[in-house]
C-alpha cells in the first residue's frame, strides 16, 4: 500500500513537472497575445508580467483587419491549410502503398528502398534550399504551392513510410489471406480488410506528416516571395507593428496562438483512433 | 460439392527445401479427409496449396475436374477456417459472415437469409452484432466456421481449427464439425497433428512425415494395418511399444521372450534366419496372464517386473522395462518427430500394456503376463518398412 502510494505521488510529480515545462511557453504566448503594445514588458512579479492587465482582442482583430486583400494573415493561413492538407494526403496515399509492399512482399532491392528512406529523411534540409531555389526558378515553380508540397513530400514520405510499415507488419497476414480465400482480389483485401485495421497507424503517420508541413519554417521562408504561397510561420517574419516604433509582438503571439488550434484539435480526434485498439480480437488473443 | 485431386504435387522454396514431396491424393466428393503428421510435416503447406495460398512448385492440383493450379485463390470456391481463426475485427459477426457473399455480388435479402440460417446452425444468433473481440475463444471458432458455410463452397479447408481450444471445448466443437460437415455433404480437408482427432474426425486419414505422404486410409486401416514404423508409432495412444526382435523362420526372438509368428505377420522376412528386425506391440495386445481365457494358446506368458501402474478405472496401464535397445534411425527420427525422445534406443526400453481393470498387477513386484503374439508387428530396421505388408 505505501509503496503503491509514494509511487503514485512521485508520478504525479513527474508528469506535473513535465507538463508545466510543455505548457508554460504556450500560455506565455497566449498571454502575450491579450496584451497591448504598451503593457507587453510591463509587470515586477512573474505572475503580474504573465497576467494581462488591459485584456485586449486587439492583435487578433488586426490579423484580420481589412480582409484577404490588407490583412497579413488570412492568405497566409489558406496557403498553410491548403499546403499542409494536399501534402498530407498525396503522402499518406504513396506510403501507403509503398509501406504495404515492403511489409507484405519479397522483391528485390526492398533493403535498398528503406535504406533510402531513412537517408532522405537524415539528410540536412538546409543544404538542399540553395538549388532548389535555384531549380524552382527555373521550372517556375518559385513561390508557388508545388513549389513548397513537393519538399515536403520528400521528407515526409520517409516519415510516413516507416511508420506504417511499423503498423502494417502487425496485422496478422491471415487476416488478408482470408480474405483473399473469401473471394476478394488482392486490392479488395487492401482497401476492406487492410486499410480499415491499419486506420490508427494511418492516422498516426498522417498527423506527423501534416504537423511536419504544418510548422516548416525553413522552405517556407527560402522559397516563397509573396501571400501567393507564402505560409504563415514565414508570414510571421514579415509582421510590421502599428508604427514602425512599435514591435509586432502581440500580434505574432495572437498569429501563433491561431496556428497552434488546428494541431491541438487533429491530435485530439484522431488521438481516439489511435487508442480505439482495432486489431483487438482478430486472431486468439 | 466436388472432388479434389492432387497428382504428383511438390513445393521446393527457392533455398531448394522440398516442403511436400510429389504427393498424390484423391479427396472423394464429400467426404472428410484428415492431413494428419508432426509439425514441420508439410501437412498445412499441402493445405495452403489446396487453397492457393502457397504456389505450387510441381504436379497438378485438381478440384472438380478443373486444373487449378494457376487460379487465384477467389476462383478456387473454397473456404478455409484458419487456425487462429483470421476474423475481421473491425467487422460485427453478420458483417464476418457476409463478407464472402457480399464480395460475390449475392442480393441483400439473400445474404441476410444465408447469414441467419448459418447462424442458427451454429448457433450464433445472438451474437450476431457483436465484434469477434468481445466473443470468447468458442464463439469465435464458431463465426470462423460460419464464414466457411454460408457460401456454400465447393471444399472446406482447415487447419488446425481446434488447436486454440482449450481441452474440453476441443471435444465439443470436434463433434460439431464432425456433424456440421455430415449435414452439409461437402468436400473436407482438415489438418490436426492430433492423432485423437484425426482417428475420431475422418472418414480417411492421410499419414504424412518430412513432406512425403506415409499411408492413406480409414482410421481403423491405419491403426490395425500400417504400413510403416511411422505410421504405426504415430497412430495409437499410448503408442506402440517397440522392442529389437531376431527373426527365424516363424519363430521372433524379443527380450520379452519367444514367440510364435503367424506367416501373414512375417512375409518373406522369415526366410533368412537371424534376422534382426523391430517388434511392435500395441499396448492392449498384452494381458495379466490370470485373466487369458481360451486365447492362452495365440500368445506366449512372460514375467516381468512392473514399475509403474496407472489405474485408469476401465482399465490399467502396467509399466515395465525390457532389455536391449533397437538401433534404429528410423525409429530414432519417430521418437523425435513424435516428442519422446526418452524411448528413443537406450538400453533399457519403457514398454506399457494396457489390462483389464480386474487384474491384480502392482508395483514393484513381478508379474505374469500374456502377449498376444497374432498381433505382432514386424518392421525392417533400416527402411522402417512393415513385414509381411502385401
Amino acid at each position: 500500500m505505501g509503496r503503491g502510494t509514494r509511487e503514485y505521488g512521485l508520478w504525479s510529480i513527474g508528469i506535473i513537472l513535465i507538463l508545466i515545462f510543455a505548457l508554460v511557453p504556450v500560455l506565455w504566448i497566449v498571454s502575450l497575445s491579450f496584451k497591448t503594445p504598451a503593457t507587453i514588458a510591463s509587470g515586477d512579479t512573474v505572475w503580474s508580467s504573465f497576467w494581462p492587465d488591459n485584456f485586449t482582442w486587439k492583435n487578433y482583430e488586426s490579423l484580420f483587419e481589412g480582409g484577404i486583400d490588407e490583412s497579413p494573415f488570412i492568405a497566409p493561413l489558406i496557403n498553410s491549410i491548403g499546403i499542409a492538407l494536399i501534402t498530407t494526403l498525396i503522402s499518406i496515399v504513396l506510403a501507403s502503398f509503398c509501406a504495404y509492399a515492403i511489409a507484405r512482399l519479397q522483391f528485390p532491392g526492398k533493403a535498398l528502398i528503406l535504406a533510402g528512406a531513412l537517408a532522405i529523411a537524415m539528410f540536412p534540409p538546409i543544404s538542399t534550399v540553395g538549388p532548389l531555389f535555384d531549380m524552382w526558378r527555373t521550372l517556375g515553380l518559385y513561390d508557388t504551392w508545388p513549389g513548397l508540397i513537393i519538399p515536403y513530400l520528400t521528407f515526409s514520405l520517409p516519415l510516413a513510410i516507416y511508420t506504417l510499415v511499423a503498423f502494417f507488419r502487425e496485422i496478422p497476414w491471415d487476416l488478408e489471406q482470408a480474405a483473399q480465400v473469401d473471394g476478394a482480389t488482392p486490392f479488395q483485401a487492401f482497401r476492406k480488410v487492410i486499410i480499415p485495421l491499419a486506420a490508427p497507424g494511418v492516422f498516426t503517420a498522417a498527423i506527423l506528416v501534416f504537423i511536419f508541413a504544418w510548422n516548416d519554417f525553413l522552405f517556407a521562408i527560402s522559397l516563397t516571395s509573396s501571400d501567393a504561397s507564402r505560409t504563415v510561420p514565414a508570414a510571421l517574419a514579415f509582421f510590421t507593428g502599428e508604427s514602425q516604433f512599435t514591435e509586432p509582438t502581440g500580434s505574432i503571439a495572437a498569429a501563433a496562438s491561431i496556428v497552434t488550434v488546428p494541431i491541438i484539435i487533429f491530435v485530439l480526434i484522431f488521438q481516439r483512433r489511435i487508442v480505439a485498439g482495432l486489431t483487438a480480437g482478430a486472431v486468439k488473443g | 460439392m466436388s472432388q479434389i485431386v492432387l497428382d504428383k504435387v511438390t513445393k521446393r522454396y527457392a533455398d531448394g527445401f522440398e516442403a511436400v514431396k510429389e504427393m498424390d491424393l484423391e479427396v472423394n466428393d464429400g467426404e472428410f479427409m484428415i492431413l494428419v503428421g508432426p509439425s514441420g510435416c508439410g501437412k498445412s503447406t499441402a493445405l495452403r496449396m489446396i487453397a492457393g495460398l502457397e504456389d505450387i512448385s510441381g504436379g497438378e492440383l485438381r478440384i472438380g475436374d478443373q486444373v487449378v493450379n494457376q487460379l487465384a485463390p477467389k476462383d478456387r470456391d473454397i473456404a478455409m477456417v484458419f487456425q487462429n481463426y483470421a476474423l475481421y475485427p473491425h467487422m460485427t459477426v453478420r458483417e464476418n459472415m457476409a463478407f464472402p457473399l457480399k464480395l460475390a455480388g449475392v442480393e441483400r435479402s439473400e445474404i441476410d437469409r444465408k447469414v441467419n440460417d448459418a447462424a442458427s446452425i451454429l448457433d450464433l444468433d445472438q451474437h450476431l452484432d457483436r465484434r469477434p473481440a468481445n466473443l470468447s475463444g468458442g464463439q469465435r471458432q464458431r463465426v470462423a466456421m460460419g464464414r466457411a458455410i454460408v457460401r456454400d463452397p465447393k471444399a472446406f479447408l482447415m487447419d488446425e481449427p481446434l488447436s486454440n481450444l482449450d481441452a474440453k471445448l476441443r471435444v465439443q466443437m470436434r463433434t460439431e464439425v464432425a456433424r456440421i460437415q455430415n449435414d452439409l455433404g461437402t468436400t473436407t480437408v482438415y489438418v490436426t497433428h492430433d492423432q485423437t482427432e484425426a482417428m475420431t474426425l475422418g472418414d480417411r486419414v492421410a499419414v504424412m512425415r518430412a513432406g512425403v505422404l506415409q499411408q492413406v486410409g480409414s482410421p481403423a486401416e491405419l491403426y490395425s494395418d500400417p504400413v510403416n514404423l511411422f505410421v504405426a508409432g504415430f497412430i495409437g495412444s499410448p503408442a506402440m511399444n517397440f522392442m529389437p526382435a531376431q527373426l527365424d523362420g516363424d519363430r521372433a526372438k524379443l527380450p520379452i521372450g519367444e514367440v510364435q509368428v503367424p506367416p501373414e505377420r512375417h512375409g518373406a522376412g522369415g526366410s533368412d534366419a537371424g534376422r534382426q528386425v523391430i517388434a511392435g506391440i500395441r499396448p492392449e495386445s498384452f494381458e495379466d496372464a490370470a485373466l487369458v481365457g481360451e486365447a492362452r494358446s495365440r500368445g506366449t506368458t512372460f514375467r516381468a517386473r512392473i514399475d509403474l501402474v496407472e489405474s485408469m478405472g476401465s482399465e490399467l496401464y502396467a509399466y515395465f522395462n525390457t532389455e536391449g535397445g533397437i538401433e534404429s534411425d528410423e525409429l530414432a527420427e519417430l521418437a523425435a518427430d513424435t516428442g519422446m525422445e526418452e524411448t528413443a534406443s537406450s538400453s533399457e526400453h519403457t514398454v506399457v500394456a494396457r489390462l483389464d481393470a480386474a487384474s491384480r498387477v502392482t508395483r514393484g513386484e513381478e508379474a505374469e503376463l500374456w502377449v498376444d503374439s497374432s498381433k505382432l508387428y514386424l518392421f525392417d530396421p533400416s527402411s522402417g518398412r512393415r513385414l509381411a505388408h502385401a
